[in-house]
């Protein structure tokens, strides 16, 4: 396995609070990271360092490749394009393809997360569930090696929210896209995940595989096993 | 000691703005995509204000004869009631009822605009795709404000010289082609170049002021109101600072 990512000992602090609090762990190339923990604790913040909307204040990032899409919780598509114009915006605006490969490449992205239906139609008009994968085939559409998604199934009833995990996991075997997966939906990603990273108090206390990780004696993560059963009952 | 700083440093990043929007100025002309938004922008900005100049601009010359006028009539000067009103409206009110009503109709609705999408991730979401902000959000609604606020100072100087023109002759007795060879003999070039420069400059300056409040919105739909009523305050402070300027520059 060769590491794509890389956090070392990083400090972010916002004011008086430390939100990051020396992170270190790794991402592989072609795994699926679940990253879990309480709200509050950066994983949101974590995701932003990754693609540099956050500086850290102290240690390092390496990421090895600038391929990197993001899928952010509310989908962030622009209100005044279509869900096809919005797909289409970064190689629009990054490359100098012809117009018909752009509307081959958005056919493609949009035919990969099943929203060829809704191309034409604008943000307002589509589900929370659609928003997140229109978001989902823009953060693909231009050929990257990493998607990092931010809470992806928040909001959504849980059968779409299936659908989506399923999304991840087809994009992931497919296409080999390495996925770092900001979740509170802990049991899918235990299914999912090939590890699952605990961020607590701003320190990453284990990096295991989902076997790994529920049979930890770590107090830490037997804490937020206990806590997370405790949700679903 | 602390406020001072967050002055210092808004005035920074406005500055920041002001810079950015600057040099992507020459990107929005030149691209066609950006052209295409280009011309979004102008038409939005135009019709967002339009009425309301409208109404705006006829009533302040109406006010502005009927106040000058009665002074006039007392030393029998009626005659220059027309030259009183063009001189005021575009060396002064023109521009700055221009960029009051741009401020409150167009300078709001783009704090509004980009600090929902700064609060909905949206403006992340451009800088992970590579997209500069200020190249696609920022530089063609200033451009559009800088492109717009000249003509629509002209069309506002023209509208209140004709309210102006009205109120002379129904309620002052003066004819009006009488006013109108008075008003258009006084006004010069120049008068006419500082007022449009003076409404290019509040353009420029409500477009980069209320893109930064903007783009510096934080804490959901209470931070955006915060920033739409910041924008127009500050926009109303620069036209008034911006005008003076302007003007100790132009008339010693």
């Amino acid at each position: 396995m060769d590491t794509i990512i890389e956090f070392k000992n990083v400090m972010k602090r916002f004011g008086e609070q430390t939100v990051l609090d020396g992170v270190t762990f790794a991402v592989e190339r072609g795994e699926i990271l679940a990253v879990v923990g309480p709200s509050g604790t950066g994983k949101s913040v974590t995701l932003k360092h990754i693609v540099g909307l956050l500086e850290p204040d102290a240690g390092e990032i390496v990421t090895v490749t600038p391929r990197i899409g993001y899928l952010f919780q509310s989908g962030a598509l622009l209100a005044w394009l279509t869900v096809a114009e919005n797909v289409a915006l970064p190689l629009r605006e990054t490359t100098d393809l012809s117009d018909a490969e752009i509307d081959r490449k958005v056919e493609a992205a949009l035919a990969s997360v099943e929203l060829t239906g809704a191309a034409e139609k604008y943000p307002s008009e589509i589900s929370g569930g659609m928003l997140k994968r229109a978001g989902l085939a823009r953060a693909i559409v231009r050929d990257v090696d990493v998607v990092l998604y931010d809470e992806p199934t928040s909001g959504l009833d849980p059968v779409t929210s299936g659908k989506i995990h399923q999304l991840i996991v087809r994009l992931n075997r497919e296409r080999g896209i390495t996925s770092v997966l900001v979740t509170h939906d802990l049991p899918r990603a235990l299914k999912i995940a090939t590890r699952i990273l605990l961020l607590k108090d701003g320190k990453a206390v284990v990096c295991l595989s989902p076997k790994e990780f529920v049979k930890s004696s770590e107090p830490e993560v037997k804490a937020f096993l206990a806590a997370m059963k405790g949700e679903v009952l | 000691m602390n406020a001072l700083n967050e002055i210092l440093s808004s005035v920074g990043r406005t500055g920041l703005v002001l810079v950015r929007a600057l040099r992507y100025f020459p990107s929005v002309l030149c691209r066609s995509d950006a052209r295409h938004d280009l011309l979004r922008q102008l038409y939005a900005t135009g019709v967002r204000t339009l009425p309301v100049l409208t109404v705006v601009s006829f009533f302040t010359g109406m006010i502005l004869a009927l106040q000058v006028g009665l002074e006039l009539r007392r030393f029998n000067q009626e005659i220059y009631l027309g030259a009183a009103v063009m001189l005021t409206l575009i060396r002064e009110m023109a521009p700055f009822s221009c960029g009051i009503c741009l401020a409150a109709c167009v300078g709001s609705a783009i704090a509004a605009e980009l600090g929902t999408m700064k609060v909905n991730d949206e403006i992340d979401a451009l800088k992970v795709m590579g997209i500069p902000p200020a190249r696609f959000l920022v530089a063609p609604r200033v451009l559009a404000l800088v492109l717009m606020a000249p003509l629509l100072a002209f069309y506002c100087c023209i509208l209140g010289t004709i309210g102006g023109g009205l109120v002379g002759n129904t309620q002052l007795g003066v004819d009006f082609s009488q006013y109108m060879t008075s008003a258009m003999s006084m006004a010069g070039e120049k008068d006419l170049f500082v007022g449009l420069l003076k409404a290019l400059v509040f353009g420029l300056a409500i477009g980069v002021v209320s893109a930064k409040e903007g783009l510096d919105t934080s804490r959901g739909a209470t931070g955006v109101g915060k920033a739409t009523q910041r924008s127009v305050i500050v926009s109303f402070l620069s036209i008034l600072v911006f005008g003076y300027m302007i003007t100790r520059m132009c008339y010693r």
